[in-house]
């Protein structure tokens, strides 16, 4: 299996052009205060910048058209390397690169291009608008690919949908020796359950009431138990088999400590279904059940939902559970962690995970824009993620300093489309009262 | 013939850039089938474009290998040397190889590149010369070098320049014979060519542009050139670098087309269907002219290389080749050229020019409209490799023709990061 990387990330919206990363590229590669020398470049003008440098390519044109074998892409870091012993000086490099990632340096005279430092990039700490990054997530790939997949190859998902994600990651983490719930919703409705009288995943599974997930979980692990066996009792729910029809078993089983790991995916609704609202659905949302339009409720004018999301994985710390967490596909890594946690602490009680998920279906907006909209939610502090465990308390794992408006994650979507400005700013409100309510519990913890 | 003959799926013949990339994009998408490539050199994959640099001594010639034996053996690539093709036998699916054997293939794919051209010189065939093509050949110049006090290059082209710049460094009395008007034509306007034709006279050389050499005589020391108007040039190193075409008798008769190269439509396919051509041998669609040609260049060989390979083994995954554009980067004493996309200017097109004399830096960018067709550069630049995406994605320049203009480099990244990022 081929390897992932690490890489450096541009984000140019983030840019104002300071050129700090060339300043500390150059001075760690060469020395000198001379950006022209500088690996990274960044070019453009007022408020759009650009950036070129080397993209450290898996398919290299430099290393294609190299006549000396000057260049190879090494097989471990993924950068491409330069061996000035073997270098010629030709520039056919430069030709070859469709990105300006290989240039000359001309005081050297010799060609130049990024190399990560190492995997330690000069430049990446010193951006101080957050635009540079050093993404590491290719660590998951290479140590994940090569556990066993426990899900069907096929599905019948939406497109676009991070559940697949969600569900592929999660079985591969807990491994074989586990047993599965899915209540009803997306998670079934995408195949756990089966087709054909076979079931969906290469772990055994049930299909629960919406109403007693967590009551059965906890009998079978029971049940495991007695027979001497250490299994993984695992649920997949969605939000509405949570926190709405299911939440009593849930809550039942977290109060009594059951050992299991229950992972809720928050699409905010019942979106296999058709989209109809839940606890968890957001002021302002639009549902089939809280439609937009003059006339459209009971004969009234209707604006999407008039109350508030319950913010359960808080009233799942007030179970004190031995792990509690929020999490999001778009943070990987902290996902990944989170999980680690999560199974160890379902060995001794009840680990709850809660990870926001995007519904490309059912919150209209495109395929592709998944990650994107899971990645607004976080950066604008629409959902925040933090872990909880009653030894430590509760603390952030992605703390956002400087949040973006929360019409920048509003606008990604068509479910908000039709907000009054009186709704954003109600929403912009809550958002606001959700951190300082969740940074008092936070405080609390570390005892200020 | 009751013998069973040896087969492959995909008999590759050559083991340079365009055979490289073919091995590759055949493995990105079939891991599998038997792959064979055979090889008329001795030596493991090489560039005929690091020679140069061979007989300079800049490079060590063990050390200019694009391959190992591992590679092969990784890929699954059985790798024949000293095993060139002498007669194909296209309608049989059949290859006679150079040490005797024969193999048959199912898909075969010739990128054998291209010889020396000997122009019909009377008395050529009585005097020693040197020719610049295989690793071998390389050596051999290096090592004759040394001993050289009276050299005289043959071809004002890149190969010709190249060994001159190294016989003057050398310590050699040096005479470049040019049958052109300028050296390095093909890739540089007059200006540009009189900034190279300086540097070599200021260390020393002789450039002898619109000249051409009229007979070759056996001396003591070595050859007496004879020159067109008369002028007689004694040599006791003599190369003749007057270019190259491809090296082909082994299509002898095999129904396959051929004009100056092998004709290969823009998959790189021959006339024949389970055969395909790439590299220096091939004659394919021109980026610039609407007639096909050989456009014997390093970038070239590897998109067609990568182009074919996809091909044989009929990957998804392929696209069209956009057509050749001339490409080329040249060092000289010190300073560097580049040359992306047509010199020719084409009609209704415009030139813009900047000749800094004193510093040796010139700048020649071609438009035609809004759109970049040509940039040329002595000690001035730029991103080759974005200049060439700018040509062939045909991007309109029009808005930012004067910044760019101004600074190519830095615009040319803004457009890519823009662009295609």
């Amino acid at each position: 299996m081929g390897r992932a990387f690490s890489t450096i990330a541009f984000d140019p919206a983030k840019c104002d052009g300071c050129g700090d990363c060339m300043r500390a590229c150059a001075q760690a590669k060469t020395g000198t205060d001379d950006v022209a020398r500088s690996r990274i470049q960044i070019v453009g003008r007022e408020k759009a910048f650009e950036l070129a440098m080397c993209r450290q390519c898996g398919d290299p044109k430099c290393v294609s058209v190299c006549p000396a074998g000057a260049l190879n892409k090494d097989g471990d870091t993924g950068v491409i390397g330069w061996d000035a012993s073997k270098c010629v000086d030709c520039l056919l490099c430069t030709v070859g690169c469709a990105y300006g990632g290989i240039a000359l340096d001309e005081v050297s005279g010799h060609v130049s291009k990024c190399d990560t430092c190492d995997g330690k990039p000069a430049c990446v700490p010193v951006c101080s608008k957050g635009a540079l990054k050093y993404v590491t997530t290719a660590n998951i790939y290479n140590e994940v690919g090569d556990w066993e997949d426990l899900f069907a190859p096929g599905l019948a998902g939406c497109q676009g949908c991070n559940t697949e994600l969600l569900m592929r990651h999660t079985l591969r983490r807990v491994g074989p020796d586990t047993v599965l719930a899915t209540p009803p919703g997306c998670v079934p409705g995408m195949g756990s359950v089966g087709f054909n009288g076979t079931t969906g995943t290469k772990v055994p599974v049930f299909h629960p009431l919406l109403t007693n997930t967590a009551s059965m979980l906890a009998g079978v692990k029971r049940q495991f138990k007695r027979m001497g066996r250490d299994v993984t009792a695992l649920a997949i729910a969605g939000d509405g088999g949570a926190s709405d029809v299911g939440f009593q078993s849930l809550s039942g089983a977290a109060e009594r400590g059951e050992q299991m790991l229950f992972m809720v995916v928050d699409n905010e609704g019942y979106m296999n279904t058709g989209m109809q609202r839940s606890s968890c659905t957001p002021y302002g949302a639009w549902t089939s059940t809280t439609p937009v339009g003059v006339g459209c409720s009971a004969g009234l004018p209707s604006q999407g939902k008039t109350q508030d999301a319950k913010n359960l994985p808080l009233i799942m710390v007030n179970h004190r559970c031995a792990y509690v967490a929020t999490a999001s596909t778009a943070y990987m890594e902290d996902l990944y962690e989170k999980i680690d946690k999560a199974l160890e602490a379902s060995k001794r009680g009840f680990a709850y995970v809660h990870v926001y998920s995007p519904c490309t279906t059912g919150w209209r907006f495109p395929s592709d824009q998944n990650m994107e909209v899971a990645r607004k939610a976080v950066e604008t502090n629409f959902v925040m993620l933090w872990e909880f465990t009653p030894q430590d308390g509760l603390h952030f794992t992605k703390p956002v300093d400087d949040p973006l408006p929360v019409t920048e994650y509003l606008k990604v979507m068509g479910r908000f489309r039709h907000l009054s400005p009186e709704q954003i700013e109600h929403i912009q409100g809550k958002v606001v009262e959700n951190m300082q309510f969740i940074q008092r519990f936070s405080e609390q913890a570390h005892g200020c | 013939m009751d013998r069973v003959i040896e087969q492959t799926k995909y008999l590759i013949v050559g083991s340079s850039h365009a055979a490289l990339e073919a091995i590759n994009a055949i493995r990105m998408h079939d891991a599998e089938g038997s792959l064979t490539v055979v090889t008329r050199d001795a030596h493991l994959p090489y560039s005929p474009t690091v020679l140069p640099y061979v007989v300079s001594g800049k490079s060590a010639p063990e050390r200019v290998f694009l391959r190992d034996e591992d590679f092969f053996e990784r890929n699954n690539v059985s790798f024949r040397r000293s095993a060139g093709l002498a007669v194909l036998h296209a309608d049989a699916n059949t290859a006679q190889l150079a040490d005797g054997s024969t193999l048959g293939y199912e898909k075969l794919l010739l990128a054998t590149g291209a010889s020396p051209v000997i122009p019909p010189i009377p008395g050529i065939d009585s005097v020693d010369y040197h020719v610049l093509r295989t690793l071998d050949d390389a050596t051999g110049l290096n090592a004759a070098i040394a001993g050289a006090n009276n050299a005289v290059v043959l071809g004002g082209g890149l190969v010709g320049m190249h060994a001159a710049e190294n016989l003057v460094k050398a310590g050699a009395k040096v005479t470049i014979v040019e049958m052109g008007p300028t050296v390095l034509g093909g890739y540089f306007d007059a200006a540009a060519s009189g900034l190279i034709e300086a540097a070599f006279r200021e260390a020393g050389a002789t450039v002898l542009t619109g000249s051409r050499v009229v007979g070759l005589a056996k001396s003591a020391t070595g050859a007496t050139v004879t020159l067109a108007n008369g002028d007689t040039l004694a040599a006791d190193l003599l190369l003749v670098a007057t270019g190259v075409k491809p090296d082909v008798g082994y299509l002898n008769g095999s129904g396959i087309a051929f004009e100056q190269g092998i004709v290969v439509d823009d998959q790189m396919r021959t006339s024949i269907d389970n055969v395909w051509a790439a590299g220096d041998c091939a004659q394919a669609k021109h980026f610039f002219a609407p007639r096909k040609q050989v456009n014997a260049i390093l970038p070239s060989a590897t998109e067609q290389g990568r182009i074919a390979g996809m091909a044989m083994a009929e990957d998804p995954g392929i696209k069209a080749y956009a057509g050749g554009v001339p490409l080329n980067t040249y060092h000289f004493f010190g300073r560097h050229a580049i040359s992306v996309g047509s010199s020719e200017v084409p009609e209704g097109g415009d030139v813009v020019t900047r000749f800094d004399e004193a510093n040796g830096r010139y700048l020649k960018i071609i438009f035609d409209g809004g759109r970049l067709t040509g940039i040329f550069g002595i000690n001035e630049y730029f991103d080759g490799g974005i200049m060439w995406q700018l040509i062939v994605r045909r991007i309109d320049l029009t808005e930012i023709r004067d910044r760019f203009i101004e600074n190519p480099l830095e615009v040319g990244r803004e457009i890519m990061s823009r662009t295609w990022r």
